[in-house]
């Protein structure tokens, strides 16, 4: 039986088309998702895309989190289901309390799009087996509310629990997509649950999957292969 | 207030009607009176006028652009030509792509940030309703001198626009320009350019027929903004004595745009529409007339029943409005029940507000009472054309006479390398990211090339690789100094920057920004550009598919310089073969293609060392571009270059400049036998391209150039990590970087 991975599409998402072929690229089947609809369609896993679901009107994905298709997201995921929230996706995660912590607008207030360079703090969660602890990678960034904060307890959790996933290179100068791009705290990118089956983070790893297109990286797909090889060998 | 019905106008010859109010001359009130055999209802006045402006009517203009049809090349890729919402070419495969480039100059300088969002919703509705999906956007922009005051309120809140509203569509934003010159201060250009592609059984058209057939609105509800925009705003000049004029900008909203272009894809992918027309310009009256006036019938429409944001708007405003996100469908009966569902899905409000008749008229009631009764084609298609007097300035020999290349040049190597450093950090030759870095250039996943590259290009099939690549380019620096050049050289450029991808250049667009055509001299400078443009046109094999005129940018008495933008879209087998810019290996062999004249008139290095215009502009040679275009894509095709770079503003030390930044590789360079290293560096000769060979291609390469008669030089190597200029100067690429990069950021952030 193939293994199917559900992209779900909320009004306003954008990247579910990216993530859709991320996942095909991989080797999955891809399953199209609709907010609307409570049933997961028996998906092994689950993207939520980028993009500005609801116009981001109100709150970076404080609209999304309480749509159908998220009462099923969150009680698979509290169950064990991979989830992956990609930008919007992983400020939906946040509104929905699966991740802790939220997104605040850029410290330089502007939308910013570039490639970052970001390190692999825990190559042990569902999405990023298939990479090495430590690993620098670089993949597309663009967003206008992209910077991480949490209180200072929650930061210290996340460190001493590994459940910071990513964190952006800070050395190096900006023009090759190093530095901290919007102030997050602790330069973190993205984040995992415990159970180290929910990743969030704002960088885009669905448009790092071919070498001719975007920056010309394949950077991004070990996040989909990680998963695949994870579902299989469960 | 009564309704001011049919009846009551025929009743009431001599009311007195607020025509020059709403910027209609009294010959023009007339002929409409003329038309309809009375005085116009309060409802027609507004829609004549709004259709018979400048900006939707075209009459100052018509009479020159019909030579992009008389002048047409035989082109077997056109599918839809100039008079629908977007031309559409075949690009092979059973793909058709449409494309187009339009203006949003005034309302930018009005209010930037909305200004520019509605320019990027505009366009991509009138690709949207050629049956496309929207793929990449562009956006060539010109604002006033960088350093003045007001640049720096309007270009951050155009950037901030243009990334607002397409960064929330979805759309990449692969290429544009930004150019800074003082003639632009009051009158920036902020044009947008959009692509959508489509198989060609899926191409629509904007036509009612079918008596029965269902008028439906969709996507927002009707307010009170925009209202009287195209009339008021894009056909007058600014004047400081006039109360300002925000209230006729319109306010977008680019996540209703997202899910009415989600929403119409999948309307036509059912094939539930059998003509459909966006709301832009003039909003229901044109949208009703139009699609009227091409269909066999007439219409009747029900204003009452379209959704309203104000319920106290009258009927006149519901008509002028020019709220933003709202489409108009012909619906077949029995598929209106679903059209309506997929609305529903996508949350999107639809209403049926009328029906196409076997009439010849356009009628419109309010609650029952008639408030149009007009044949559409005057209102849409027979609005007044003008033969406005146009005259060759008397300035214009003067300023020709005035040569550029009379202008003192660098004494010394240590002058020239001075020179160098200052015209590569100079507004307009510094790098753009900052501009471009707030816009979404990756979402899709498709694309391929992306600024700084010569052209974007974006795959179109993930099976076979097939692509498109898009280039816009303007010089109105050289059109000021002669348009019929200037736009020829604008052509020649933007058809070199795709075939230097390796893209083979299939048709154009336009976007014609000039001043007032109530000045003869602007004329002048519209009808020589016009004739230029189709000429060359003619000459390149590539048809103007539509475009779009913006007359009127000047403020008091002083117009900007001529200005024609246009956009070639090319079409490539198979992206894995496309040409980056970049010098991305060391070792390989760079070559300067065509002919290096002395040709400074209207050049980067007059502007930036000497605040100079004045001369002739460059020499156009379409057969060499021609020739040119064929061996980069060639090389490109078989793998004979790594890269290329085309040579326009800046000269051959700019494109070295570029390509070395982007590839984090220096060059060694050497001077050509019969050039001097200023020539050699700062010159703008046209027909020019930088290119990378490989060691092992090099004799196969040029070999082909010299079979075929083009000159190539070999002009260095990549090397190192300077720009050195043997015998001159080294410029250590960090220095290079820190003042390409420096300068934006330090003017605007």
């Amino acid at each position: 039986m193939t293994t199917r991975i559900g992209v779900v599409t909320f009004p306003g998402t954008l990247d579910d088309r990216d993530s859709l072929r991320a996942v095909r690229l991989a080797g999955a089947e891809p399953v199209s998702l609709w907010h609307r609809d409570k049933d997961l369609h028996q998906v092994d896993a689950v993207v939520l895309a980028g993009g500005f679901s609801y116009g981001d009107y109100l709150r970076a994905g404080a609209i999304s989190r309480f749509s159908p298709v998220m009462e099923t997201i969150i009680e698979q995921a509290k169950a064990g289901m991979p989830v992956l929230g990609i930008c919007n996706g992983f400020q939906v995660l946040t509104e929905a309390h699966l991740l802790p912590g939220a997104m605040l607008r850029n410290n330089h207030l502007h939308f910013i799009c570039r490639e970052q360079r970001l390190r692999v703090e825990n190559a042990e969660t569902a999405w990023t087996g298939d990479y090495e602890q430590g690993q620098e990678i670089a993949v597309p960034l663009k967003n206008m509310d992209g910077r991480y904060v949490a209180d200072e307890r929650t930061l210290d959790e996340l460190e001493a629990e590994g459940r910071v996933a990513f964190r952006y290179l800070a050395r190096g100068e900006a023009a090759d997509g190093y530095g901290n791009p919007n102030g997050s705290l602790r330069d973190i990118a993205g984040i995992t649950n415990e159970a180290g089956n929910v990743v969030g983070l704002m960088p885009h790893p669905e448009h790092a999957v071919e070498p001719l297109i975007g920056t010309g990286r394949t950077d991004g797909l070990p996040f989909f292969t990680s998963v695949l090889k994870k579902l299989v060998s469960a | 207030m009564t309704l001011d019905t049919v009846k009551h106008a025929a009743e009431t010859p001599d009311a007195s009607q607020p025509w020059k109010e709403l910027g209609l001359k009294e010959d023009e009130y007339d002929r409409i009176r003329e038309i309809l055999g009375r005085r116009p209802t309060g409802a027609e006045l507004a829609m004549y006028s709004v259709m018979w402006s400048e900006h939707c009517s075209y009459k100052s203009s018509k009479v020159h652009l019909k030579q992009f049809g008389e002048k047409a090349p035989e082109n077997d890729a056109m599918l839809v030509g100039i008079g629908e919402n977007a031309g559409v070419v075949d690009v092979g495969q059973g793909y058709a792509v449409t494309f187009k480039v339009e203006s949003h100059n005034h309302p930018s300088y009005i209010e930037p940030y909305q200004g520019a969002a509605t320019g990027i919703g505009g366009i991509v509705r009138d690709i949207l309703a050629m049956g496309a999906r929207p793929v990449a956007v562009v956006d060539p922009l010109r604002f006033g001198a960088a350093d003045h005051p007001d640049t720096k309120r309007v270009l951050p809140g155009v950037v901030a626009g243009i990334g607002g509203y397409g960064n929330c569509l979805g759309l990449p934003n692969i290429g544009g320009e930004v150019v800074f010159d003082e003639c632009y201060q009051g009158n920036p250009l902020v044009n947008a350019g959009c692509i959508g592609v489509m198989k060609h059984e899926d191409i629509h058209l904007a036509k009612a027929s079918g008596p029965g057939n269902k008028v439906i609105l969709y996507g927002a509800r009707t307010g009170g903004d925009g209202i009287g925009g195209v009339s008021v705003l894009a056909s007058e000049t600014f004047d400081d004595t006039k109360p300002t004029k925000r209230p006729a900008v319109q306010v977008g909203d680019p996540f209703q745009e997202k899910l009415l272009i989600e929403c119409t894809l999948e309307i036509f992918k059912e094939k539930l529409v059998a003509g459909i027309q966006d709301l832009g310009g003039a909003g229901l009256s044109c949208a009703t007339s139009e699609l009227a006036s091409a269909g066999s019938g007439g219409m009747r429409v029900d204003l009452d029943t379209v959704p309203l944001r104000d319920a106290t708007l009258s009927p006149e405003e519901i008509l002028m409005s020019e709220s933003q996100e709202r489409m108009c469908a012909i619906v077949e009966p029995q598929h209106v029940e679903r059209f309506l569902a997929i609305c529903e899905k996508w949350d999107v409000i639809a209403t049926v507000i009328g029906e196409v008749t076997d009439g010849e008229r356009l009628e419109i009631f309010w609650h029952g009472e008639q408030i149009v009764d007009v044949p559409p084609g005057t209102v849409a298609h027979e609005g007044p054309v003008y033969q406005r007097p146009y005259e060759r300035p008397s300035w214009q020999d003067a300023l020709q006479a005035d040569d550029a290349g009379k202008l003192p040049r660098p004494q010394s190597s240590e002058e020239l390398r001075k020179q160098v450093l200052a015209l590569v950090g100079s507004p307009n030759q510094a790098s753009k990211s900052w501009v471009t870095d707030q816009y979404d250039r990756f979402v899709q996943g498709n694309t391929v090339l992306a600024q700084p590259e010569d052209a974007g290009m974006v795959r179109i099939d993930e099976e076979s690789n097939l692509g498109v690549a898009m280039a816009t380019d303007g010089n109105g620096r050289y059109a000021k100094l002669d348009p019929y050049t200037g736009a020829q050289l604008a052509l020649a450029e933007a058809y070199r920057n795709v075939a230097a991808t390796g893209a083979k250049p299939l048709a154009i667009s336009d976007c014609l920004n000039f001043g007032s055509p109530e000045d003869p001299a602007v004329m002048w400078q519209f009808a020589e550009a016009c004739r230029g443009l189709a000429d060359g046109c003619l000459e390149l094999g590539t048809p103007v598919t539509g475009g779009n005129v913006s007359l009127y940018n000047q403020t008091g008495d002083t117009a900007i310089h001529p200005t024609p933008v246009v956009a070639v879209l090319g079409v490539i087998d198979d992206v894995n073969r496309r040409t980056p810019m970049a010098f991305a290996e060391q070792g390989q062999l760079l070559y300067l293609l065509g002919d290096t004249r002395e040709e400074f008139g209207g050049s980067a290095w007059s502007q930036v060392v000497h605040d100079h215009l004045g001369g002739l502009p460059p020499k156009v040679d379409l057969g060499r571009e021609k020739l040119l275009a064929e061996i980069l894509i060639s090389a490109s095709r078989d793998g004979m270059v790594d890269a290329a770079h085309d040579v326009s503003d800046g000269g051959v030390v700019q494109a070295l400049t570029e390509s070395c930044l982007k590839g984090g590789n220096g060059a060694r360079v050497i001077v050509p036998e019969g050039l001097d290293a200023f020539t050699f560096l700062f010159s703008e000769s046209a027909g020019r391209a930088i290119v990378s060979v490989p060691r092992s291609e090099e004799l196969r390469f040029t070999d082909m150039c010299g079979a075929r008669g083009l000159p190539a030089t070999r002009i260095g190597v990549v090397d190192g990590d300077a720009i050195e200029v043997q015998g001159e100067f080294t410029l250590p690429l960090a220095e290079l970087r820190e003042v390409h990069e420096a300068t934006i950021p330090g003017l605007l952030a």
